[in-house]
């Protein structure tokens, strides 16, 4: 940059010339051992995965398409031909979920029963369900403990399981930069996996705790692969996206339960249609003492908690 | 108007020549630059390939250091609003000859961010869906969607702002007011939306009560306009002394009394923010209460946080003190502001908003190596740019490069 370098054709001229020769070889030599890594990858996405279009945006060929697709891919890597369908919200239904806080014993069954229905990773472990062992006195999360061992019930503790809320007014669909989580009429919040770009602002906005992102790629056992899947719900994820609890969208909106709700063993949890007035949970959310979790936050979750006398 | 493209062309091309001069200490920098950067891509490859198990993130505490960079360096970008303004507005000269110093840097600083928050992505592939018109916007209802518009839009300002200027030098000819002044004077305004906007990204949280406050904002503009014009202040004394670009004391003191006045906000709102927190004592207090001291037997983040304390009490001290009229103490009084900066609003502001979760885990955060090299990459890339971008500029304001003169030999 000073005047002793400025050039005049003198000195100097060829070592630098030398030296520049020398140092583009040794860059050319060092980028390509920074590149290395690169010949690990397997899972670059194709052109058709790549240049996918948001899924509301999907024609009905689209997804046949699709659906052939992931179905090939997952057959290919378990060796299970998966049943795999893209159920849709039912008219006049709307989803909500009451867990009586006075009957759980907080056995985690459903926990594992949500990571088989759902084909969740089991390495690095990702559960939809937190169930909190809170001591009787308060009912502030900050003070619960989540990992919890030994026999169940424990003498002076409650249990209060937390997954997803389904919010009315949920902060990760704000949240979310490209329209990659959204709630459907029947108030899931679902996730298209092939649209989420990984960047977790949902995570840091959710209250609840209730999101998952898949760190690395998921690893499933292939005996324990449940065939049964939803395009957006329960099919196995890609590496680097958000996923959490849809109230097991593949099973309800064909007339199932949720299987957190059919494993419970003390009949904690109920399940049903909040636009029914006859339905089980419109009767507990009428006639029972109920609650939200972190009502403060305005979120409005469909998730409720309640007791008996 | 094909001609006037091409003379551009030309005057890039001739500027770009000047990059491969250089005494060896320019080479050695350089070099050793380059070598960080594909320390850092080698490592962000492994991470690419991988996932981001290979950070020290969880669900638990989902962002980490590559985000708490990025705010980090949003404010440095901010910062050159704070040359801008008294040239502009107030039309004093003292900053004249450094604000295109000033806007060069936040081109190059921007271009970091832009690599911090794509570093931090689990699926880079999908950057296009991000794009306005190709891909899904949640715009206006996402602060991230109007942190990808302010952090662009700032770019291509600043951008345009330095190549149309230092091209006028070079070919002589007096700027056209329409061709600059509009845009500075819009990138004034911009300079305060991106770091308001990314406060906002934290701020309108409302499951996370410690950013849920309304101070962020100015906090972080306050912090920018300390740690920008101080790295300024450190940058300018290099220039002028591996340059034949003047650059008066004068101008290094009025950077100081930027920085000195700065410091004094920054400090009073980390004040009135630690005052609300600890004297209320409310439930909100529980990640306060673990970034300074500890909670449940966890104290990961109490040594940063208490070291940035220390650099900015010294810090601020000796900006107070007549002893930082002199250069010695001023770059030190720069350089530890500029680290407890860094601390206070990486690791101090992101990290304890995840801890305890909202469900009260405690999951502490503790980067892991290749996080490290990956941010040092995007440091040492960004240094880079900001070498080149001189390198390419200094010559043409000194006269050194001018259409007629002769093209350095290689």
């Amino acid at each position: 940059m000073g005047d002793e370098q400025r050039p005049d054709g003198k000195g100097g001229e060829i070592s630098r010339r030398a030296f520049l020769a020398a140092a583009a070889t040794a860059a050319v030599a060092a980028t390509a051992a920074a590149l290395a890594p690169m010949q690990d990858i397997t899972d670059l996405p194709t052109l058709e995965e790549f240049l996918r279009k948001h899924y509301t945006e999907l024609t009905p060929t689209d997804k046949e398409a699709i659906i052939a697709r992931i179905s090939a891919q997952v057959e290919k890597e378990y060796g299970v031909r998966p049943h795999l369908t893209d159920p849709q919200p039912m008219t006049g239904v709307e989803y909500g979920y009451a867990l009586n806080i006075g009957r759980c014993i907080g056995c985690r069954k459903c926990v594992y029963a949500c990571v088989e229905e759902n084909n969740q990773s089991r390495d690095p472990q990702i559960q939809y369900i937190r169930v909190l062992e809170m001591k009787k006195g308060s009912i502030d999360v900050e003070t619960s403990n989540t990992d919890y061992e030994g026999e169940v019930p424990k003498k002076d503790s409650f249990y209060m399981p937390v997954q997803c809320q389904q919010c009315r007014k949920a902060p990760c669909v704000k949240a979310c930069p490209v329209k990659a989580t959204w709630q459907d009429p029947d108030g899931i919040v679902v996730i298209d996996y092939n649209w989420c770009i990984g960047c977790r602002y949902c995570m840091a906005a959710c209250p609840y705790g209730a999101r998952r992102f898949n760190f690395e790629k998921p690893m499933i056992p292939k005996e324990e692969l449940n065939p049964e899947m939803g395009l957006i719900s329960n099919r196995p994820r890609p590496k680097g996206v958000v996923e959490k609890c849809h109230f097991c969208l593949h099973r309800t909106r064909n007339g199932k339960y949720p299987a957190c709700v059919e494993v419970c063993p003390t009949g904690s949890r109920k399940f049903g249609n909040l636009l029914d007035p006859e339905s089980e949970i419109s009767i507990i959310l009428k006639t029972k003492r109920v609650f939200i979790l972190k009502e403060e936050v305005g979120t409005l979750p469909r998730f409720y908690y309640y007791f008996n006398i | 108007m094909t001609q006037a493209i091409k003379d551009y062309i030309v005057f890039v091309g001739r500027c770009a020549r000047e990059t491969i001069h250089g005494d060896w200490r320019y080479f050695l920098w350089m070099s050793a630059l380059t070598a960080i950067s594909l320390l850092g891509l080698n490592a962000y490859l492994k991470q690419f390939v991988v996932g981001l198990s290979v950070t020290g993130m969880t669900d638990q505490v989902s962002w980490g250091l590559y985000i708490a960079n990025f705010t980090f360096l949003v404010g440095m970008a901010a910062a050159a609003v704070m040359l801008v303004v008294p040239v502009y507005i107030y039309e004093d000269e003292t900053l004249h000859d450094i604000v295109i110093l000033g806007e060069l840097l936040a081109v190059a600083v921007i271009i970091m961010c832009l690599l911090f928050v794509t570093v931090d992505l689990g699926r880079p592939d999908r950057f296009w869906h991000m794009i306005p018109g190709i891909g899904k916007f949640n715009w206006p209802i996402s602060m991230l969607s109007w942190d990808v518009i302010v952090l662009n839009v700032y770019l291509i300002l600043n951008a345009h702002i330095c190549g149309y200027l230092v091209y006028m030098v070079y070919q002589k000819r007096k700027p056209a007011p329409m061709w600059y002044i509009p845009f500075v004077f819009t990138a004034i305004v911009w300079a305060f939306s991106i770091h308001t906007v990314t406060a906002f990204l934290y701020v309108g949280l409302g499951g996370r009560p410690f950013w849920n406050s309304a101070i962020i904002a100015p906090r972080f503009l306050a912090s920018a306009f300390t740690a920008g014009p101080g790295f300024l202040i450190l940058t300018l004394q290099i220039i002028r002394r591996v340059t034949k670009y003047r650059i008066g004391d004068k101008a290094i003191m009025m950077l100081r009394n930027i920085v000195q006045v700065s410091m004094i906000i920054n400090v009073f709102l980390l004040f009135c923010e630690l005052f609300t927190e600890f004297y209320t004592d409310s439930a909100h207090v529980a990640s306060a209460k673990y970034l300074y001291f500890g909670l449940h037997g966890h104290h990961g983040l109490v040594p940063w946080i208490w070291t940035a304390m220390a650099l900015d009490t010294v810090a601020l001290v000796l900006l107070m003190l007549p002893q930082s009229r002199s250069l010695k103490y001023l770059n030190m009084a720069c350089g530890l502001a500029i680290i407890g900066i860094w601390i206070e609003k990486g690791m101090g502001l992101i990290i304890p908003a995840f801890v305890p979760s909202p469900l009260g885990e405690m999951v502490e955060y503790f980067p892991t190596r290749n996080e490290w090299l990956v941010c040092a990459g995007i440091w040492a890339f960004g240094m880079l740019l900001y070498t080149v971008f001189l390198k390419m500029t200094i010559p043409v304001l000194t006269r050194e490069l001018t259409p007629t003169s002769a093209p350095p030999a290689v």
